[in-house]
């Protein structure tokens, strides 16, 4: 009965077999580690926003008379409201925690290498409409936050030369963030970038599964196949990765949960303390810090003195990252395999990027403007000095089977 | 991984302190949301003293009622003197408009004071008022400089006598035993630290009423979490036997 219509099915849509290419025949390496978990940990933390987003749409009025409102309405008078609520603003903070992650498994396995150098692409734009679609969602609660963070970044529009005035009141919808900015965020933040990045979502997993995953090793297993054509360090993605990432998942909900239930403002960094307070044109805080994830970028943008060209180093802090494909010339990925100009170079990097994050979190004073110049410039030197070695760089030998 | 984290644990310190400005002292509010007699006692001096000029607009009447355990009647009876009824949000008495142009500011809702400020900060601040003649209303406040109201509690605390240092910032005069010394008012320094922190109990309740109820469903989603992690640890371990 049941094969009759998985038959009737697969003569009609190939559905059998795009189980068995993507999840059931899928060939996954067998030496992933605990850095392989942030991943699939990525979709579920999207699944969580988009289910919560859908319900918290239900509730939530998006004027600027009634959006703040609206959000205590459902911390409040929904039945489970605060829990929707936490689940989301948790989650924002979540993915970008799990995707920053992800995207460092991928710096020190060199993932992003050939043949996986559109894989990485897809995985940059994703974290660049995270980025737009973060900022976008901060402004609906219309808190004074909300107002005022979303003020300075549209501002750095405004120093683009000739259009830059126009372009930020093309932006904004007025000449001050009004309810017209919040009507265009919210249909932004609910439909056109949740859509491009489910769309991007869904390329980057294409993509994956064309050229197969990369591991610690940065071996390729499709070198080393059987006589049936199966890779021997290869692994079918389920049952045996399904059944791990549900651990990785179990054990990532323990932490996500210990924070959404008894420290949901993340010390005041997931939800920032003066957005309690309603958005007010009259009134600006006294220290305007965006979300603990743009920081890094944010103290690059303070660091330097003129306003263009901040707006330029903070958009090349991110654009680099693109090129990292290229950028890097070395044909071994694993960091395990690489020299040890190379391993000091991505920890100067990772000290560098958390430091720069926590600069973008605090009021700058004088000496912390030394330090983010400093760090800024350590920041865009791992990429040149990695082009640089990489090129002729000692590597030790790679074995020709993974480790496990 | 190591060296960064030692890297980083040597760093950040140095920093923080480098950040940090200077910052009014705020005395400790020890509020305890367990405590409904005090919510309720809260809610009582919040409704006579405070409520004429600040709503709590985000929050109803009922639902205080119910997590305060006040019955809808005594809610009614006691506590409302808008001619509202037990469903409608908690707006105050006076006109927002009429009372921005009375106070030269329109006094803030307070429903989120606790969230925005802290415990801590409502505590001192309803703790900080002295006499300054130089002011509208004849007192300014410690942690809340030039502050645009009147001492509503100052027939419970008197006025609080301040020090200035040459910079012209107040601090608090404080006895041997850390009370406060004060002049006028017909309660003890204790009695009245307690009116303060019912107030503050009651604040920091209305700016997040779910946060008991959360706390105690958490215990529950983490017990199962923790159970169910010892069950995938295990279907795990169980499927991995064959992978050499």
């Amino acid at each position: 009965m049941v094969k009759n219509i998985i038959d009737w099915i697969d003569a009609r849509i190939p559905m059998t077999a795009t189980y068995n290419r993507h999840v059931g025949q899928y060939a996954t390496p067998k030496n992933f580690n605990f850095w392989y978990f942030f991943g699939s940990l990525a979709l579920l933390v999207l699944v969580n926003q988009l289910l919560t987003g859908i319900w918290l749409t239900m509730n939530y009025v998006p004027t600027a008379e009634g959006a703040f409102a609206s959000v205590e309405y459902i911390m409040r008078d929904v039945d489970y409201g605060w829990l929707l609520r936490y689940m989301h603003s948790t989650g924002a903070s979540a993915f970008f925690f799990v995707i920053y992650m992800h995207m460092f498994r991928g710096l020190i396995y060199g993932s992003y290498q050939k043949p996986r150098e559109l894989l990485w692409l897809f995985g940059m734009l994703i974290f660049l409409v995270l980025m737009a679609e973060a900022f976008m969602g901060y402004l609906l609660p219309w808190g004074q936050m909300s107002y005022w963070g979303a003020q300075v970044i549209i501002s750095l529009f405004g120093a683009i030369p000739v259009i830059g005035d126009d372009l930020t009141l093309w932006i904004r919808g007025d000449y001050v963030i009004s309810g017209a900015t919040l009507n265009r965020f919210f249909a932004l933040h609910v439909i056109a970038l949740p859509l491009v990045l489910v769309v991007l979502v869904f390329l980057h997993l294409i993509a994956l599964h064309e050229v197969g995953s990369n591991n610690p090793d940065g071996v390729e297993i499709k070198k080393n196949k059987d006589e049936n054509g199966w890779p021997i360090d290869g692994i079918p993605f389920h049952p045996y990765y399904t059944v791990k990432d549900i651990m990785g998942v179990a054990g990532f909900l323990i932490v996500f949960c210990y924070v959404l239930f008894f420290m949901p403002e993340g010390g005041g960094y997931f939800l920032e303390k003066p957005n309690f307070e309603a958005a007010n044109p009259m009134k600006t805080p006294e220290h305007i810090a965006p979300v603990w994830y743009f920081t890094p970028f944010y103290a690059i943008l303070r660091a330097i003195p003129d306003k263009l060209v901040g707006v330029i180093g903070m958009g090349l802090s991110i654009a680099v990252l693109f090129l990292l494909p290229w950028l890097d010339r070395c044909k071994v990925k694993s960091i395990r395999y690489r020299s040890m100009i190379h391993k000091i170079n991505i920890a100067q990097f990772t000290v560098s990027f958390i430091i720069l994050g926590y600069l973008g979190v605090v009021p700058a004073t004088p000496e912390l403007t030394i330090a983010a110049r400093v760090f800024t410039f350590t920041y865009f030197a791992f990429f040149v000095a990695l082009w640089v070695y990489s090129k002729n760089e000692k590597t030790k030998e790679v074995p020709t089977r993974v480790t496990h | 991984m190591k060296k960064l984290l030692i890297a980083l644990v040597t760093l950040l310190p140095s920093l923080a302190m480098a950040a940090s400005g200077h910052s009014v002292h705020l005395e400790s509010a020890n509020v305890d949301l367990h405590d409904k007699a005090s919510l309720e006692r809260g809610l009582d001096s919040f409704q006579h003293y405070c409520s004429g000029c600040h709503s709590t607009q985000y929050q109803r009447y009922e639902r205080v009622a119910t997590d305060l355990g006040i019955s809808n009647d005594d809610m009614r009876n006691k506590y409302m003197f808008t001619g509202a009824k037990i469903g409608d949000l908690m707006e105050n008495a006076i006109p927002t408009p009429d009372a921005a142009k009375w106070f030269g500011a329109a006094p803030p809702d307070l429903t989120l004071v606790a969230r925005v400020r802290g415990a801590d900060w409502v505590f001192s601040y309803l703790k900080g008022f002295y006499l300054d003649e130089t002011r509208p209303f004849g007192v300014n406040n410690t942690v809340f400089p030039s502050v645009g109201m009147p001492h509503v509690l100052q027939d419970l605390q008197g006025l609080a006598t301040v020090t200035k240092d040459e910079a012209g910032n107040a601090s608090l005069v404080k006895d041997k035993d850390g009370n406060l010394v004060t002049t006028g008012g017909k309660l003890t320094a204790e009695e009245y630290d307690q009116v303060v922190r019912d107030i503050t109990g009651f604040l920091v309740y209305s700016a997040e009423p779910v946060q008991l109820e959360r706390e105690a469903l958490g215990w529950w989603v983490l017990g199962f979490l923790f159970i169910f992690f010892i069950i995938a640890y295990l279907l795990k371990k169980e499927y991995w036997k064959d992978v050499h």
